[in-house]
């Protein structure tokens, strides 16, 4: 099933300019594998350290492909419950109620106890069906018949019994439930997964995947990614804040500057009315880049040298 | 198409990238999409398919342009020129006719070709290299080539030995993409193999065997090191409780429901607790453990990293905390600032332990696994067992691992058999696979009766 030539999915060239179109900058290993998820419907496990667009890529496919987004953050201690469905007992309960008040009239004139057992048996058992359920974001998405975009975000943090559950959901785009059977997907879903790195998955789950990793961007697609996401920056003070990120990345800090840190660094320069990069708006601004007290009192007497060093 | 992928899945295998069998359909549904026209696109969809984890990444992409690497070959085209008419035992071989024609990229065909027969991708160790180069020839018809050249050197006619000169070029040549070829093999298919098996070999090398390790395994030896401490770590240091869904806590349920005049309006469900590891380690590193104490910090470093409970101590003469340091410092740094500051004296067993329970025993509690790493030899000082004792009595288990063997025990200077009597657990612990195994039990069971 190829999809019209006019599709942003047709060719991966497409794919690339669909995506900055929706202002996410991707370079050709991101667009490549988007494209073969989508073509061989697979799920997309997304890897990479913090901020470096994880989650961006999975808003951004949406958006570009016009479909629902479904979000789904994990935790420990997440259970089906919460990801896939749960019975709504208030409304169960009622039910039984009403069954209550209504069962004597129904059975009042039933000749003996096999009569009236036959006609329990003959009425409908509407107590575990499809409108007590109440779907959670996995049905959610299963259950969009246009297709979606389901975001099942830092599955790294949820527990590994989770992770099994979702072997079914992510390799037959389906879930069983015990009480109702098999409920599959009419369109499979785009399914994302991000993580951190936080523990090893477990290798039945990345087999189902295909894999990407995300790494730090290099300074020319950083700035392209800086242009996009601020818009009106001048040029010069968007090549003198990347480079001075990336040599920033070279120093050993504890967590270095991400994508995400860098834009929201070069906003704060907008809002400071910094045209270029001077020590004292740097000094000031730092706290934007680094989120560590030691990373900043590291950095902070090479700040005129870093500013200096790229330009010479 | 289907073979030389296959060829590639193996290639990747052989460099540590785990591929399963659906993931190789997954591949050749991924080709079947992509095609093969564009490289980088073939590339990257592959590599989306096939490598799940950073590493493997990087080990794909260095695969795939040593398995994809096929560049013609480089000969001398021939010289421009009368057509010449070639003897008739050239026109005869086309490994002849393509040497003289300088035809790389047919050269390139005939020796993956030939690789096929010989079975050059078969290659496990790197003294099958020389041999299969000559198999790779002979499949090749270099005989051929050999016998040509003879009966061109004895040629009266002046091209002869001209042809001879050519045909000699070309052979030499050959022979040299030859030995590329099944060298790029090699590296392929058993480069990874001799490294694991040295992997295999280090983990199992005794830590305080003579001279240490090598210092060019030392690298290795890390990356081990780091890697046994993350599956630990994995393995135990996530969840605090476990639900128990659908057991009600009939007791519980009751006492909340008191609040509410008897109806049991909170329900409780019985959880089971996982408790994590709380580790105190303590560290010997002074002059008679000195190979094994380098491992064993590098052990507690890797282990510091992803244990969220743990406090290090190392000693010698006298007993410091290095938590800081080994928070603070890249692993060879804080190693060597360890050793710096405390490593290489007389062992004093006894004092450390008085340095320690005056200063750290608050550190213990009834959660806490305590492990020794040291040999016991104390230089005929003062054991101090009593404080030992306190330990014990303070601590949930007591665990000692000894690098010396257990019939070395008690000999010389050595309370090991002393001090046994105090702990839950005394094993000889010499390598990394013993230590492996040994902190995997002390997190998972040993509870002392």
């Amino acid at each position: 099933m190829k999809p019209p030539a006019d599709s942003p999915m047709s060719s991966v060239a497409a794919l690339i300019e669909g995506l900055a179109g929706e202002g996410y900058i991707a370079s050709r290993r991101i667009a490549t594998a988007l494209y073969m998820a989508v073509n061989l419907q697979k799920p997309i496990l997304v890897e990479g350290s913090a901020g470096v667009g994880k989650t961006e890529l999975a808003l951004c496919t949406a958006s570009l492909l016009g479909l629902p987004l479904i979000r789904m953050q994990c935790y420990e201690g997440l259970d089906e419950s919460k990801a896939l469905y749960e019975w709504k007992y208030g409304k169960q309960l009622l039910y039984t109620q009403i069954l209550k008040d209504r069962m004597g009239a129904q059975l009042a004139d039933a000749v003996d106890m096999d009569a009236a057992m036959e006609r329990l048996h003959g009425m409908g058992d509407l107590f575990f069906s499809e409108p007590f359920l109440e779907p959670r974001p996995l049905m959610k998405a299963l259950q969009e018949d246009a297709g979606c975009v389901l975001l099942i975000d830092e599955i790294d943090k949820s527990d590994e019994a989770f992770e099994a559950f979702l072997l079914e959901v992510l390799s037959a785009y389906q879930v069983s439930i015990p009480e109702l059977g098999v409920l599959k997907a009419k369109t499979p879903p785009i399914v994302f997964l991000t993580s951190n790195n936080v523990r090893d998955l477990g290798d039945a789950l990345k087999r189902r995947c295909l894999h990407l990793h995300i790494p730090l961007p290099d300074s020319a697609l950083e700035q392209r990614i800086v242009a996009s996401r601020v818009p009106g920056i001048e040029a010069t003070l968007t090549q003198q804040l990347v480079s001075f990120v990336q040599s920033l990345r070279t120093l050993d800090l504890r967590k270095s500057p991400s994508i995400s840190e860098t834009v929201d660094w070069a906003r704060a320069l907008i809002l400071l009315n910094a045209d270029s990069l001077e020590t004292e708006v740097v000094r000031d601004s730092l706290n934007v880049l680094l989120k560590f007290e030691q990373d900043i009192q590291a950095v902070d007497p090479q700040i005129a040298e870093l500013i200096r060093k790229p330009l010479a | 198409m289907q073979v030389a992928l296959e060829d590639f899945f193996r290639a990747l295998r052989a460099s540590d990238v785990k591929i399963s069998p659906a993931e190789a359909i997954d591949a050749h549904r991924c080709v079947a999409a992509v095609g093969f026209a564009d490289r980088e696109l073939f590339k990257d969809a592959l590599c989306a398919t096939l490598a799940k984890t950073r590493d493997e990444v990087d080990r794909f992409d260095a695969t795939f342009e040593t398995f994809f690497d096929r560049k013609a070959f480089n000969f001398a085209p021939p010289e421009p020129g009368e057509p010449e008419e070639m003897p008739p035992e050239v026109a005869e071989s086309e490994l002849a006719r393509m040497l003289l024609n300088g035809d790389g990229t047919a050269l390139a065909q005939a020796m993956e070709a030939a690789a096929e027969r010989a079975q050059v991708g078969q290659i496990r160790l790197s003294t099958q290299r020389s041999r299969l180069t000559r198999k790779l020839l002979e499949e090749m018809g270099l005989s051929e080539i050999e016998r040509i050249i003879a009966a061109a050197k004895k040629l009266e006619e002046a091209r002869g030995p001209a042809l001879a000169e050519r045909l000699e070029a070309g052979r030499k040549s050959l022979i040299e993409e030859a030995q590329r070829f099944v060298e790029r093999q090699h590296e392929l298919y058993a480069s990874e193999s001799g490294k694991n098996l040295r992997e295999d070999l280090l983990a199992r090398k005794a830590l305080n065997a003579e001279g240490g390790i090598d210092p060019q395994d030392l690298e290795m030896m890390q990356a081990l090191v780091k890697r046994m401490a993350k599956r630990l770590a994995d393995r135990y240091s996530r969840r605090r409780s476990v639900a128990w869904t659908g057991h009600l806590d009939v007791r519980r349920t009751l006492r909340k429901s008191m609040g509410y005049g008897g109806m049991p309006f909170d329900i409780v469900f019985k959880t089971k607790k996982v408790e994590k590891p709380s580790i105190v380690a303590i560290c010997d590193v002074s002059k008679s453990v000195a190979a094994a104490a380098q491992f064993l910090l590098t052990f507690l470093y890797s282990l510091n990293e992803v244990v969220d409970r743990m406090e290090a101590f190392a000693f010698s003469g006298r007993m410091i905390s290095v938590n800081a340091v080994l928070d603070e410092h890249k692993v060879e740094t804080a190693i060597l600032e360890v050793l710096k500051r405390i490593g290489f004296q007389q062992t004093d067993y006894g004092k450390s332990l008085e340095d320690f329970c005056e200063q750290h025993l608050d550190q213990i509690d009834r959660h806490t696994t305590v492990i020794f790493l040291g040999d016991a030899r104390s230089n005929y000082a003062d054991p101090r067992l009593d404080l030992l004792a306190t330990i014990q009595k303070r601590s949930r288990a007591l665990i000692w691992l000894n690098p010396e063997q257990e019939s070395y025990w008690g000999q010389g200077d050595s309370v090991m058999n002393r001090y046994e009597r105090f702990c839950h657990v005394a094993k000889p612990c010499n390598s990394l696979a013993q230590l492996e195994r040994i902190i995997e039990d002390v997190l998972r069971t040993y509870i002392p009766h």
